[in-house]
């Protein structure tokens, strides 16, 4: 069980259909293969134990990734978006290696030693250049596949490991092979080092589904890309989708992209204002939210197009409030819902998301596996599981805010806020309390020419919810800090809180 | 008779038939692809007939094959012309729920 074989079987079933395009180049699964052997030599010449990618989306990605998999070692790509003195420090992680980057990105950086950096166009250059003898992929199932450090907003990145069998697993339990059609074209606006980048290339390749790369996202771009190669399926991040609506909302005129039927998303919490314009604004597209971790290989919960429908037009409000569910487990993992003593807990009942099954690696290069006896990994997830199977997230167990002895996701006092006529954005986060040890604070962005007092607010938030609820302290901002996969720095907004107290 | 392993590929001696073990066993079985065992990856042809009494569908790529305990599941990584079968039992196709697509 390799990621090669997802190749192979494409290759074998359609050679000539076309694999990935970007920027006007066009390679077939036939060629993907032959370019995926012929990276591996370039690899194996290299004599490295990783193959680092430091880039946005090309060609060379998906080369590269298949290429590790056939030299047996483990692909690495990172987010080229970190400071100088971060990358420095990822990159002495990973040698002796191969770095498969670009002058830009490469050119500010001090290289540490052991790392042999190869520019992307020489590498794709290398791949195509010449056809190897047909050669089995090196190594067993258990084999590290794929690397990838976590984004480290809590702390220094670690390096959740992915194993062949675990990312097999996930794409032979939820893809079916050659499904897709000819025409069929699949829009790539994530970035590669994104655990969704990679289950893209994968899905993608089992479906022999065309590629499209679009390596910077805006909005205007994305949507004269769907409409210049006739896109039929997209996965974006709620940031990227919220752009799009923004930009329809702007121009008007319709997303006039008639081939689009398909869009997932995920990656973060969507609001629901978004998904609900989304599905205004682009009518005939079946919309799927896709719950996943990295240390999950992508994808463990989906709310499917007919529960986006049902959810959207529905007067009852339990039916409705599927739209912010993230739906239900993927037939080949299971969930639990566990309290603070590590009791299962029943329908409705709030606590932390475990998940089991084969594609859960559950497991980083320094702490080892985090899987239990029983095979359950701890998402970290605050959320809860409804009598029809449904799955609500709360947030990250990490951001509870711990009042008094009282735990209280900041998801719910979010979703209240938001759903005031003047609040546009909002974070809930821990602020210090001299009496309660911890209690609430909310940082709210207002509506254009909108105004709500901090009392209005907070009475707000009474009506509706419990008072230990009521935020003790408001800051109003311009806008949120993001990362650039669009998660809120609730860090960044902590320490602001703790700064204004003393 | 060989004990299967989970990730493990085999091909057919005879024709083009290629599988993966998705899941296995805990004992030993005999893996045949139109009534003849059948062999590692590396290992050497044997240029032959499929055992003409071999009923089952013919493996198509892609397609998953499951004996009716559904102890044993195959992957069919490259279609053939023989049927699969595990201790002489017919292999069928199992059905699978299709999902959206999710990435």
């Amino acid at each position: 069980m390799n990621l090669v074989m997802a190749l192979e079987m494409a290759a074998e079933c359609h050679p000539q259909r076309i694999a990935v395009s970007s920027d006007g180049l066009h390679l077939t699964y036939s060629d993907l293969l032959t370019a995926a052997r012929a990276g591996a030599e370039v690899i194996r010449d290299a004599n490295v134990k990783y193959v680092g990618v430091l880039d946005i989306n090309s060609p060379a990605v998906p080369i590269a990734l298949f290429a590790a998999a056939y030299a047996g070692i483990p692909y690495v790509p990172m987010n080229y978006r970190l400071t100088k003195v971060e990358l420095e420090a990822l990159l002495g992680r990973i040698t002796p290696g191969l770095l498969i980057t670009d002058a830009p990105v490469i050119a500010p950086l001090q290289v540490p030693a052991g790392i042999k950096v190869m520019m992307r166009e020489e590498f794709q250059r290398l791949a195509l250049s010449f056809t190897p003898e047909a050669m089995a992929a090196a190594g067993e199932p258990h084999d590290t596949a794929i690397q990838l450090f976590t984004s480290g907003t809590t702390g220094k990145p670690k390096a959740a490991v992915l194993r062949h069998q675990n990312l097999m697993s996930y794409i032979l339990g939820t893809v079916e092979f050659a499904s897709a059609a000819e025409e069929d074209a699949m829009l790539i606006s994530v970035p590669p080092y994104h655990i969704a980048g990679i289950s893209a290339v994968l899905s993608s390749t089992y479906a022999g589904r065309r590629m499209v790369q679009l390596p910077n996202f805006d909005a205007a771009t994305w949507l004269q890309l769907c409409r210049d190669e006739r896109i039929t399926n997209a996965f974006l991040v709620p940031t990227m989708l919220s752009r799009i609506v923004d930009h329809l909302e702007q121009y008007g005129g319709g997303a006039r992209a008639p081939a689009l039927r398909a869009i997932a998303y995920g990656g973060g919490k969507m609001p629901l204002t978004v998904i609900e314009q989304a599905m205004k604004h682009l009518p005939g597209v079946d919309f799927t939210n896709a719950y996943g971790l990295t240390e999950t290989s992508s994808t463990i919960c989906l709310l499917g197009p007919d529960d986006h429908r049902s959810g959207f037009e529905s007067q009852d409000p339990l039916v409705r409030r599927r739209l912010a569910s993230v739906g239900k487990p993927v037939p080949t993992v299971e969930i639990q819902v566990r309290g603070d003593t590590g009791e299962v807990l029943g329908p409705g009942q709030a606590g932390e998301i475990f998940v089991r099954g084969e594609q859960v690696a559950g497991e980083y290069l320094e702490q080892g596996s985090l899987l239990d006896s029983e095979g359950w990994f701890p998402t970290r997830d605050r959320g809860s599981v409804d009598e029809f199977g449904y799955v609500y997230l709360e947030g990250r167990a990490d951001d509870v805010i711990v009042r008094g002895g009282e735990n209280i996701s900041p998801g719910e006092i979010e979703d209240v806020l938001l759903a005031h006529p003047a609040v546009s954005d909002v974070a809930v986060v821990a602020v210090p309390d001299r009496d309660w040890g911890e209690a609430v604070g909310a940082v709210i962005v207002l509506k254009d020419n909108a105004e709500a007092s901090e009392a209005e607010l907070r009475d707000w938030v009474k009506a509706r919810l419990r008072s230990s609820r009521v935020p003790t302290a408001i800051r109003y901002v311009d806008q949120l800090p993001y990362n650039e996969m669009g998660k809120v720095l609730r860090r960044v907004l902590k320490q602001q809180f703790a700064e204004m107290a003393s | 008779m060989k004990l299967l392993k989970a990730g493990t590929r085999a091909k057919c001696a005879v024709c083009d038939t290629e599988v993966m073990v998705v899941r296995a066993s805990t004992t030993e079985v005999e893996l045949t692809c139109g009534g003849v065992e059948m062999i590692g990856m590396t290992d050497a042809k044997a240029p032959g007939l499929h055992n003409a009494a071999a009923a089952g569908q013919n493996g198509l790529v892609g397609k998953r094959y499951v004996n009716a305990a559904d102890a044993v599941e195959l992957l069919c990584t490259k279609a053939g012309k023989g049927a699969l079968a595990v201790n002489g039992e017919a292999l069928s196709v199992k059905q699978t729920k299709a999902l959206p697509s999710s990435d």
